[in-house]
This record gives C-alpha cells, structure tokens and sequence, in this order.
C-alpha cells in the first residue's frame, strides 16, 4: 500500500475501529485483497471491528502476529472442526486444513462442519466454506489428502504451528516425525470418551513417546465413543495453545500434558519427564 | 502392614480405568514386583496403557516398586 491508500484506510477508520463494511470499501476502491486491508490495518493500530472482543487479551501487536501467522490443522472432524473455527475467529491470517475423508452421518454427534447439507461433502473442502462465511480475509488451504512424510513438507512448510487433529495414534506418530523435520512444533489433542489429554510437542521434546509410549493398542475411543463435548474441549485448549505459541503469551503445555476428565469435571496436568531424571 | 516381603504402594487410576474399579488405593504387592504386575493385578490390558507416572513422573512397566510409591495409570487415547 501506498502512503495515500493508507491514508484512505485510516479515514475509514471510527475510534480506532475498522467496520466489516469499510474494510470491503476499502479492499473494493483501492483494489486489493480483504486480508491485505486487515493486516495494513492492523499495522497502522486500526483494530477490525470484529476482534473488538479480543482487545483486552490480546493487544493490536498480538492480533496482527495473528494475522501474519500460517498455521495447519491436520484432521477436520471432531476436534478440528472446532480449531479451525477458532483459529477463523481468533484472527488467524492463514489456515492450512489437511483432511481426505468425506463427512458421514456418524459424524452428525460431534463435528461442527457436519451438516446434513455437507453429508458426503470433503471435510477440508466444508472447513474453507465455513471459514469463508465467517472471515474472507482469512486464507484457507484445504488439502484433501492424506499426510504423509512424503508430502509433509510440501503441505505444512512455512507453518508455525500443526495442531493435530487425527482420529489414530499411528497416523500421529507420522505426523510428529513430519513436524520435527520441519522444527514446528505439533499441538496434540485426543480424545475418547468423556476424556481428554493435551500437550504441545517441540521439535525433539519425547512428549509424544511419553504419552504413547507404552501401549500398542487403537485407543480407548474404539471402545468409548466420542460425544460432543470432549472434542470441544479439547479443541479449545488447542486453539489457546496456539495463541500463545503466536503471541508468547501464557504458559505453554510443554513438557506437561493435561489430562481431562469430564465425567468427573477434572484436568490434571502431568509433568512427561522420566523418573530418572 | 508392610514388612520386607512386602510393598505398599498408592494407586491412582484415570479416566476410563476408574469405572468398575477405584480412583485411587493403597495396595500390597510382593517384594520385586514390578508396575507391569500391578497392571495385571488390576485386570487392565497392557495394550491400553497410555501413561505410567511414579511420584509425578513418567516410568516404565519394568520398574520396580518401592513402598510408598504414588503410581498413575492413564489409558491410551487417540481419538479426534
């Protein structure tokens, strides 16, 4: 943008906020993309009216890393549907959305993008529809295919977090290699039941080893089922994660895991260091 | 009341290992055994382990057990 497009933003702007009408005005006149309105935006302390709720946690600072963030979500069905829809709201300027299945009617109980009207629809596909409807200025990334180590790279570099949203152990042990090749650090969330257990895995932390470290079975949600609310729950400790990855804010759950408990409305976080140590 | 035959440990069970069974225990185990032991002791299938912690920390199945051991058994969870 220019000196005097930059002028034109900021006379657009009332009390510091920018309307969702203004920013169409403004991308319309002076050509340019919606998100390119929002981070010149932001960039120059004008706040878009829609994160007026995010102020008070989060400064203009904080909301522009958002917006300059890349971040992916790996699995859109049950918990990731949620993180994407938090990621979409919170202001994230690019969502990476990997996913190769189609929604069923199982999936009606839980997952937020499943609707009758998506039934048989891509998930990825249904993830930037519904990123779409919230926030156009927010890119989306759909990738409808599996990850692999092989295509790993191609579809996660430059992200600056991957939060895993998989419905298999194995298929996040593959996704954990994938993410320490690329130094980023995996979010990871899983499910089963009425529980929950969460952590953030850095580049070289054994978190992931410790949490699957012992048993060789499927998981307990083969034969507990997943209800609505712990993908939910889980879900929003991961978007948290991701926001304080961004803004440095918080305390990370790094060489910690919490572990939640909605039958008995408990979280219990646990240190993942060996004994010896 | 343990003697040096016997060890006396605090067990914590999570999630769904707790339904049909306890939130938390002190039980005897014969000296030497192991947490492996304590697992099939309570009928849970190895498989579904997820996490071992002794006193807050992570441990192996092979460990040994002390009196006065704290020892946490969470099960394996993957879905999403």
């Amino acid at each position: 943008m220019t000196g005097a497009d930059k002028a034109f933003l900021l006379s657009q702007g009332r009390d510091g906020l920018l309307t969702w009408a203004s920013q169409v005005h403004v991308a319309e006149t002076l050509g340019c993309s919606l998100g390119q309105v929002e981070e010149a935006a932001l960039a120059e302390g004008l706040l878009p009216s829609r994160y007026q709720r995010n102020r008070t946690t989060f400064s203009i600072a904080d909301q522009l890393s958002f917006r300059r963030a890349r971040i992916a979500v790996v699995g859109c069905g049950g918990i990731g549907g949620y993180v994407v829809e938090g990621l979409a709201r919170i202001g994230v300027g690019t969502i990476v959305v990997v996913d190769p299945d189609h929604f069923e009617e199982s999936n009606l109980n839980r997952q937020l993008l499943c609707t009758i009207a998506t039934l048989g629809k891509g998930k990825a596909e249904a993830a930037a529809n519904r990123v779409a409807a919230i926030n156009p200025a927010v890119m989306v990334a759909a990738c409808c295919e599996r990850l692999t180590p092989e295509n790993g790279a191609r579809l996660l570099g430059g992200c600056a977090a991957v939060v895993d949203a998989l419905d298999s152990i194995e298929a996040r042990k593959e996704l954990r290699g994938v993410c320490d090749d690329l130094a980023t650090p995996m979010i990871h969330g899983a499910i089963g039941g009425w529980y929950g257990q969460l952590c953030d895995a850095f580049p070289g932390d054994a978190a992931l080893d410790r949490v699957y470290g012992c048993g060789e079975g499927p998981g307990e949600q083969t034969r507990l089922g997943n209800p609505a609310f712990t993908p939910m729950a889980a879900a929003a400790f991961q978007v948290a994660e991701v926001c304080k990855i961004i803004t440095g804010q918080g305390k990370p759950l790094r060489g910690r895991a919490l572990m939640l408990d909605m039958s008995e409305g408990e979280a219990e976080a646990v240190e993942l260091v060996d004994e010896s140590r | 009341m343990a003697d040096e035959n016997t060890v006396t440990i605090i067990v914590k069970l999570f999630a769904s290992f707790r339904p049909g069974r306890f939130r938390e225990a002190s039980r005897d185990y014969p000296a030497g055994a192991q947490v492996a032991d304590v697992i099939a002791d309570l009928g849970i299938d190895p498989k579904e382990i997820g996490m071992i912690f002794i006193a807050g920390k992570h441990a192996d199945p092979d460990r040994a057990l002390k009196t006065g051991d704290q020892l946490a058994l969470f099960p394996l969870l993957g879905g999403g």
